[in-house]
């Protein structure tokens, strides 16, 4: 079964074999409102944890999206480039943004598990 | 995100704070007020209900006043203003409304406003302003520091102000609002909300679709803004989209598109000064002014179309393709009847021309765009 991780800046992370799918989590895309814009990183792109590979927008506003942990880009999701509303549609399923190498596996630790992630959530609204 | 702390002033709220809570708005600090950003639905569906049906706007953040002769004069009223705005106030007729701006010395922006006579001759020596909510303290101000002895300008808190705008305004309004049907776009009438509640209606707004602003008292409000949302056709409308629609239309955002260092015809105004004030100036920084309508202003606002599919934001440089800054956009965001992004900006002059193709500097790169034609959709008034 895929491990699940979520950062403080609202990404979701799931590790299946050495792979990690990453993306907006629900709370966050209700949060930006209707998204119109995704700009994906490049494949091949060596990313170090923290750094910006992605941006998404939404009606209201801009944000960057976060390497929530450090590797190569693999892969992209295109369709959400043509489709930026599934972002709303499918936050943490069919929207996810790209996939990395995970290029060190202990930086996972610190990032939260569901249970935690929820308990941040309610904690800062 | 800001979080609001103990050291700011306490914020304001409209007499319809309630509804738009129970409603599920999404409430957000606003000029000094706690304003609904959006509804549940969000700012891309109330903007296209907007486009399609009736949108009704909770804007009694915005300032309403009552500027009054005590001669009940027209002329004296009108030349008081007229020296603090380039407009043409002395030909309005009873009820006809005008757009204008407080200028300061040097033909720099304070703020935008509309200005309507008053529609009754009973009334008549009486203009009734509306100013932006953010700027309203310092108009005040500004306005009463000018007045000559015998024009006084009093505030009306005590009334909210409501927008009702789409294509089915009109529908909606007219078995409820006497003579609302009958009126063209820019005038304004007295009436009553069904025969009961008094209120100053104005065929005007800030979408581009035809509709209504309904001045109401305060305590009348409340059962305005329920019964206008009974109406199947109506759906509030929150600031979100009021910005998208606006800019959609290609309408000024004052502290964005125009401020004290934008003159009128910068930032594409001129058809709001009519011939005589042209001609006879005696208006704040008319030497300026004047001079830029004879000869061409130096830097011009311009509607700006990215090629691409990314945003462009307030504060992204323009830049020639040769790379020369040519200014900075000062709105810009996600066109949703557009179904793309779109801004608008200055460029220096000789750039100014649509189709001139430009770029924008987002996140570092440079995009490819052009200048385009304001506004980027159709205004649909209902000239009569």
């Amino acid at each position: 079964m895929a491990t699940e991780r979520f950062t403080k800046d609202h990404e979701w992370i799931r590790v299946e074999g050495g792979i990690a799918t990453i993306g907006i989590t629900n709370h966050a895309q209700s949060q930006l409102g209707d998204v119109v814009f995704v700009e994906v990183p490049e494949v091949g792109r060596k990313a170090a944890q923290g750094e910006t590979v992605a941006v998404v927008e939404s009606v209201k506003a801009a944000s960057d999206v976060y390497a929530p942990i450090a590797g190569e880009v693999i892969e992209v999701n295109g369709d959400l480039t043509g489709t930026p509303a599934l972002v709303n549609e499918d936050a943490e399923g069919k929207a996810w943004f790209f996939r990395i190498r995970i290029a060190n596996p202990a930086e996972l630790d610190a990032l939260m598990d569901r249970a935690a992630y929820e308990a941040f959530v309610k904690e800062a609204s | 995100m800001s979080a609001t702390t103990g050291t700011e002033p306490a914020l304001e709220r409209t007499p319809l704070y309630a509804s738009h809570v129970a409603l599920g708005a999404k409430m957000v600090p606003f000029a000094g007020y706690e304003m609904p950003v959006q509804y549940p639905p969000g700012i891309l569906k109330e903007h296209l209900h907007t486009r399609q049906h009736a949108g009704l706007f909770d804007v009694s953040h915005m300032g309403q006043a009552m500027l009054v002769a005590a001669d009940r004069s027209h002329a004296t009223v009108a030349a008081a203003l007229e020296a603090l705005v380039p407009a043409d106030i002395l030909n309005l007729g009873l009820g006809q409304q005008r757009y204008t701006q407080l200028l300061n010395a040097d033909g720099g922006i304070l703020d935008d406003l509309m200005v309507c006579r008053s529609p009754d001759a009973k009334d008549d020596g009486g203009l009734m302003l509306i100013v932006n909510a953010a700027c309203k303290h310092a108009d005040y101000a500004h306005i009463a520091k000018h007045l000559p002895g015998g024009v006084t300008l009093t505030p009306m808190p005590e009334r909210a102000l409501l927008a009702l705008q789409g294509p089915q305004a009109a529908e909606v309004l007219a078995g409820r609002v006497r003579g609302a049907a009958d009126m063209g776009f820019m005038t304004a009438r007295s009436s009553e909300f069904d025969g009961t509640i008094d209120l100053h209606i104005s065929r005007s707004g800030y979408t581009g679709e035809d509709g209504y602003e309904l001045s109401i008292p305060a305590k009348d409000v409340g059962v305005v803004w329920a019964q206008l949302l009974t109406d199947p056709r109506v759906q509030p409308i929150g600031l979100g989209a009021r910005d998208s629609l606006r800019l959609e239309a290609g309408l000024c955002l004052y502290g964005h598109d125009i401020d004290e260092t934008t003159s009128p015809i910068e930032a594409g105004l001129a058809w709001s000064i009519q011939k005589r004030r042209r001609a006879e100036g005696g208006f704040p920084g008319a030497r300026r002014i004047q001079d830029e309508l004879a000869n061409g202003p130096k830097r011009r606002r311009v509607g700006i179309k990215p090629d691409g599919r990314a945003p462009a934001r307030e504060g992204t440089e323009i830049l020639a393709l040769l790379g020369d800054k040519l200014g900075t956009v000062t709105s810009g965001g996600f066109g949703p009847s557009v179904n793309g992004p779109v801004a608008m900006g200055y460029v220096k002059a000789g750039y100014a021309e649509p189709g001139k193709p430009i770029n924008l500097m987002v996140r570092g790169k440079a995009l490819s765009a052009s200048v385009a034609p304001l506004p980027f959709f159709p205004h649909r008034y209902a000239r009569k």
